[in-house]
This record gives C-alpha cells, sequence and structure tokens, in this order.
C-alpha cells in the first residue's frame, strides 16, 4: 500500500484531472460573477493548481488540511465536491456552509478540511490544535496548514510554528510563496527572503521547492507527512508559485508587469508543465490528456448546472445558528 | 453535607473533576504546571494528570487560544487559561474570529467546546495592564458565551456548565474572589451540574430596589443589601452569573416588584453589560414599573491606577452602591 492518495508518476489521470477540475472551476466562478450572480469578492488559484494537488495528493484519507482565503483548490484536491462548493458560493441551502460561509469559509470537517480561513495566518494555530489531537488520540493521521507568504509575516506564523516544534505536532506547514501578499512583493515583505530559511530557527526542517511541479510539491509534501506521521515533527515546505489573477475581483495589478505575469503563465505553467512531461516521459498519451481534461471541464459544468437548481439559502433558522 | 472552600479550591475542583471523567479534557496555559498557575488555581494537578493533560505552553497567547480552537474542532475538549484576562488581547483573533465563528460560518458543520479562564479585575495593585474587567467586549460577539463566578459554589458549577456546553465559553475569575471562602458541596461527577449557563441568581429577595451585578459586584451588592437593610431598605440582588447570554426574564420580574433598578459592575459604564441590562427592563413591560430614573454604579472611565487609592476610586465599592441605593429611593 502506497503511502499516500495520489502520485503524480504512478496515478496521473487523477492528478491531472484534479488539477484541471481547480482551474476550470475557478474559471466558472469567474464566468458566474461576469454575469452577476455571485456575491461579494473571491480569490481565484488559477496558475497554483500543482501546489494544492501535489501537497494534496501527498496525504492519506482521514489526514486533515486547513486552508486560505484562496482556498477552492485545496478543498477540491483533498476531496471536496465541486457541486457543493458552486452551491455554497451560489448561496444556496445546500451548499458546504449553508450559505453563511462563502468563498473565504468553505470547510469539510467530515472529510479532513478544517476550513478556508479569511484571516490570514488565522488558520496556522488551529493546525497546531488539530496536530495535537492526533497525538492525544494517536490517530496517526497528520495534518497539513496551507499557508501564504503573507502570513510569514503575521506573530501566528511564529507561535503556531513555535508549538509545533516544541511539541513536535504532526503538521505539515505548507507554505504557498505566490510573490505577492495582496500588492507587497515577498523580497519586500520578507525580511531573509526565504520562509523555509525561517524553519532552522525552529530547530526544524525547511524545504523550499518549485511549486508548479506538482512531482516537486508532492515528494517534499510526502516525505514531510511521512516524518510527521512517524513522529518527526513539523516541517516548513515552501512552494514557489503564482496567481494569474489578481489578489481579489478588486485589484488593477499596479504592483506587478503584464510581462511578469505572462512569463509565469507561458513558461511555468503548472498544468502545462506536467501535461508536457507526462506526454515526453510516456506516462499518459495526448489524447488521454484531452479526454482528462475534458472530464474534468464536465464535472465543473455539471457541478454548476447541479448547484443552480439547489434551493436557496434560507432566513428561517439563521437567528439560532450562531450556537450549537 | 457542605463544607467550605475557598474560590480558588473550588475551580480547582472543577477541573480535576473534569480531567478524571473525560479523557478529551486537558489543560493548557502559562505556568499551569508545575508552578500551579499564577493565583495557584491548577496547584497538584500536573501531578496527578501528567504533561500531557495539563500543559505548560510558551507565552504565545494566539497560539494558546488558535490551539485550542484547532484541538476542539477535531473531537478534544480543551480548557485554557490566560495568565491575567488583559493578556486576551493578544489572542482575540482566535477567540472572536474564529471560536466564535467556525459553528455559523461552517453552516452548522462543526461545534468548537472550548472553555478560556481568566483572571479579571482589579484591586490588586497590578495597575492598567492587569486589571481589567473585558466582559463586555466578550458579550458583544454572537457565537461566544460568558460566565463570570461571584461565589465559591459558581466557582465550580459555572466552570462545569463552560465544559458541558457545545460553544466557546469565556469564564472571567475574579482576583480578588480567589481567596475568600464559602460554602461548598463537590459534585460527584460534572453531570450533576445541569443547569446550563445563562441563568441569574436573586441571591437576596427584597421589596424596595433592585440590585444587579455580577462578578465581585455582585457580591459588594450582597453587602451593601444588608447595611441598607439597617436603614430599613429591604434590596433585592441578583447575580446575573452570566452576561451572554443575559437572563432578562429574572431581572424584569424583580424590577416588576421592586420598581427601583440599580446596577452595578466594576468595568467603565460606557457600553457596558449594565446598559444592556437597562435596555432589557426599558424595552419590556416592565418599564410600566419603574417608579424611578435607574442608577449605574460602575468603573470610572480611566485606565486602572497603581496607586491603593486611586484604584479604589476607579472601582465601585459597597458604600458607592449603598449611596446609589439611598439616591434611588429618595428619587
Amino acid at each position: 500500500m502506497s503511502d499516500f492518495q495520489r502520485d503524480p508518476r504512478s496515478t496521473p489521470e487523477p492528478v491531472l484531472t484534479n488539477m484541471w477540475r481547480i482551474r476550470k472551476f475557478e474559471e466558472a466562478l469567474e464566468e458566474l460573477f461576469a454575469r452577476g450572480m455571485l456575491h461579494g469578492t473571491m480569490h481565484l488559484s488559477i496558475g497554483q493548481e500543482a501546489t494544492a494537488e501535489g501537497a494534496c495528493g501527498a496525504l492519506q484519507p482521514g489526514d486533515y488540511i486547513t486552508s486560505t482565503h484562496r482556498g477552492h483548490g485545496h478543498t477540491i484536491a483533498h476531496g471536496g465536491q465541486p457541486m457543493l462548493m458552486m452551491a455554497e458560493l451560489l448561496m444556496k441551502d445546500t451548499g458546504y456552509c449553508r450559505g453563511r460561509g462563502g468563498s473565504m469559509h468553505i470547510a469539510d470537517v467530515a472529510s479532513g478540511n478544517l476550513g478556508a480561513n479569511g484571516i490570514v495566518a488565522g488558520s496556522m494555530t488551529i493546525a497546531a490544535g488539530a496536530g495535537l489531537t492526533q497525538v492525544m488520540k494517536q490517530t496517526g493521521r497528520i495534518v497539513t496548514c496551507f499557508f501564504g507568504d503573507g502570513a510569514a509575516n503575521e506573530g501566528s506564523f511564529h507561535e503556531a510554528v513555535n508549538l509545533s516544534a516544541i511539541w513536535q505536532l504532526p503538521v505539515v506547514w505548507l507554505c504557498e510563496n505566490n510573490q505577492y501578499g495582496m500588492s507587497m512583493a515577498q523580497e519586500l515583505s520578507t525580511a531573509g527572503g526565504s520562509v523555509a530559511a525561517r524553519a532552522s530557527a525552529y530547530g526544524i526542517e525547511g524545504v523550499a521547492v518549485d511549486g508548479n511541479d506538482v512531482f516537486a510539491v508532492h515528494d517534499a509534501v510526502a516525505a514531510a507527512a511521512h516524518q510527521a506521521r512517524s513522529g518527526g515533527g513539523p516541517t516548513i515546505v515552501e512552494c514557489s508559485t503564482y496567481r494569474y489573477r489578481g489578489h481579489s475581483k478588486s485589484d488593477r495589478n499596479l504592483y506587478r508587469t503584464q510581462h511578469e505575469i505572462d512569463e509565469w503563465r507561458d513558461e511555468r505553467d503548472p498544468i502545462a508543465r506536467y501535461e508536457h512531461r507526462l506526454e515526453t516521459e510516456g506516462l499518459l498519451t495526448v489524447s488521454d490528456i484531452d479526454r482528462y481534461r475534458r472530464v474534468a471541464a464536465d464535472d465543473i459544468r455539471q457541478a454548476v448546472q447541479e448547484a443552480l437548481q439547489q434551493p436557496d439559502a434560507t432566513t428561517t433558522d439563521l437567528a439560532e445558528s450562531a450556537y450549537a | 453535607m457542605p463544607e467550605t472552600s475557598t474560590y480558588a479550591a473550588a475551580v480547582r475542583a472543577a477541573l480535576d473533576l473534569l480531567l478524571r471523567h473525560d479523557d478529551r479534557v486537558f489543560l493548557a496555559g502559562e505556568d499551569i504546571g508545575v508552578y500551579g498557575g499564577a493565583f495557584g488555581v491548577t496547584d497538584g494537578l500536573l501531578a496527578s494528570y501528567g504533561a500531557d493533560r495539563v500543559r505548560d505552553t510558551p507565552i504565545s497567547e494566539d497560539a494558546i487560544a488558535g490551539m485550542a480552537v484547532g484541538a476542539a474542532i477535531t473531537g478534544l475538549r480543551p480548557i485554557i487559561e490566560m495568565q491575567f484576562s488583559d493578556f486576551v488581547v493578544n489572542a482575540m483573533d482566535p477567540i472572536v474570529n474564529q471560536a466564535a465563528k467556525l459553528h455559523f460560518m461552517y453552516g452548522g458543520k462543526v461545534e468548537v467546546p472550548l472553555v478560556l479562564r481568566a483572571p479579571g479585575g482589579g484591586g490588586t495593585g497590578a495597575a492598567a495592564q492587569h486589571s481589567q474587567s473585558l466582559e463586555a467586549w466578550f458579550a458583544h460577539v454572537p457565537g461566544l458565551k460568558v460566565a463570570l463566578p461571584s461565589t465559591v459554589q459558581d466557582a465550580c458549577d459555572l466552570l462545569l456548565a463552560a465544559a458541558a456546553d457545545p460553544n466557546p465559553v469565556i469564564v472571567l475569575e475574579h482576583k480578588l474572589l480567589y481567596k475568600t471562602e464559602g460554602p461548598f458541596t463537590l459534585p460527584a461527577s460534572p453531570n450533576e451540574v445541569t443547569e446550563p449557563l445563562g441563568r441569574a441568581r436573586v441571591t437576596r429577595p427584597g421589596t424596595d430596589l433592585t440590585i444587579v451585578g455580577y462578578s465581585i459586584m455582585a457580591a459588594r451588592a450582597l453587602e451593601a443589601a444588608e447595611l441598607l437593610a439597617q436603614q430599613g431598605i429591604d434590596a433585592a440582588v441578583i447575580d446575573l452569573r452570566s452576561v451572554r447570554p443575559i437572563d432578562h426574564d429574572t431581572v424584569r420580574a424583580s424590577v416588576t416588584k421592586t420598581g427601583r433598578l440599580l446596577v452595578t459592575h466594576e468595568a467603565p459604564q460606557s457600553a457596558g453589560v449594565g446598559a444592556e441590562v437597562i435596555t432589557g427592563v426599558v424595552e419590556s413591560d416592565a418599564l410600566d414599573y419603574l417608579l424611578a430614573p435607574v442608577e449605574r454604579v460602575c468603573g470610572l472611565e480611566v485606565p486602572m491606577p497603581y496607586a491603593r487609592e486611586l484604584e479604589r476610586s476607579v472601582i465601585p465599592q459597597v458604600d458607592d452602591v449603598v449611596a446609589a441605593a439611598e439616591r434611588l429611593m429618595k428619587a
């Protein structure tokens, strides 16, 4: 039995399909937004698919994740149902959060997704606590905490990573460094330049990988997960990646150049790179690749159609909903 | 047969019961292990239950509270301590943005059964950053519950009720009460306390006016009522016990009988819990029974000063409650 659910080498079909599902999901949201069918803003992860899928594929069923405000990809990669996500975004009662959470708060606790979080670094101390539960109940499960480069400059980052190190908690700290905390470039915001390098200050391992290379992400997270699961404590895995879209819908991209965006998209796109390797290494044929892309597109199209049929979020029991 | 205990020992007894009866329960906080807590509340629990369940933490209030949220949503029942309630300011994100909201925000699919204990209040000469009464902050947040024990028995019982609650509960103990003694019956198990949070208690019946307080001011209100009785003024005293939810019914019922209302708390008056208590009366039929304007006896609107006399002048004392009651009776 393999140590993880999916492997970009031995099980390319679900890996590639998931990466396309993430991209198609985000693209579908853009279209729905343009048609005025969504409420509020959203943070799209187009361009970051290899990080979400590479990391979640390297986990075992029952493992936990915590996610961020840019979390749709994590949820899909961790087994979330696009229809229930879409229903949430379309303000339906059957959505993951019954229309109370929306884009930034999708959670599927039953499947181990402890939730997206609208507070930068807000999930980091929560992940430490979820890790403590695994230790105290001896579950053999681990927690992977997604956080952004911006979160690394929050005090919560320090408190959570420190606690995880002194208590040897089974946590993988998965930094998605997409180069910008909203508009501030990581090189301007982050002393020392590297999030992974900060690990040494805590006496834990830190690795930096190409976050647009699904193989590299998978291998790094698989190793970190194995170490966490076997009692070796936490690791920081820093994945360098890039979001093609703005921070949110209000972003006018004043802090970066079109040339930079084009360069990442045309030369380092995580899906195109993966497809190229699958093809050149003979892991999949071109027609297989085309088919999986279509399967993903169909999945999302169907998710949107089904979600649109769902009953709207209801105020019926709203006033009593703050308490269990 | 009722025995006596100190308030601090009653808190410890509740923690001991919870640790003994529920292996999902664990304690975490600064210096709660071998040191026994800054006020000695957790003294001896480390020896009984070990470092796994009585966890000393680094001085990281954000991580203490956030860790508790993560542990609670994955099946444990954390009881955390903020060494001084003032330090909770460093943990407001996990309390207000996370603990209070996850159940609602995630569509009711998760519960956050955590208890945060913290000593609040002044009178110890610890000045502005170790003496605050912050209950109104938490009382303003849907998703949280806030309890403040004023008696030795409640120091135990409200904590047990908090631990049994599936929601995040803030229990604010008062530093000056820790060493007070009172009658105490130790429940045989945590399940013996079945009264849910949110019920006030009439601690003294009376017909002339209603004094509503909580925490140490509920105790001072009782003292004031005894002094007022010597003047022939028969004051009812209500210990609110919980400021979210607030038991408006008990207050209204008393005001309907007495026609006069005095509300007291140590926290500053503006936007305090007292305003909410009074509103609960004036927006109900009980308004028709009021014979005089209501009185508030609350903390002065300044940070807590250090010098003894200055500190004393900021915190409502028994005499202040008595004087306000006398004014109220003359109105």
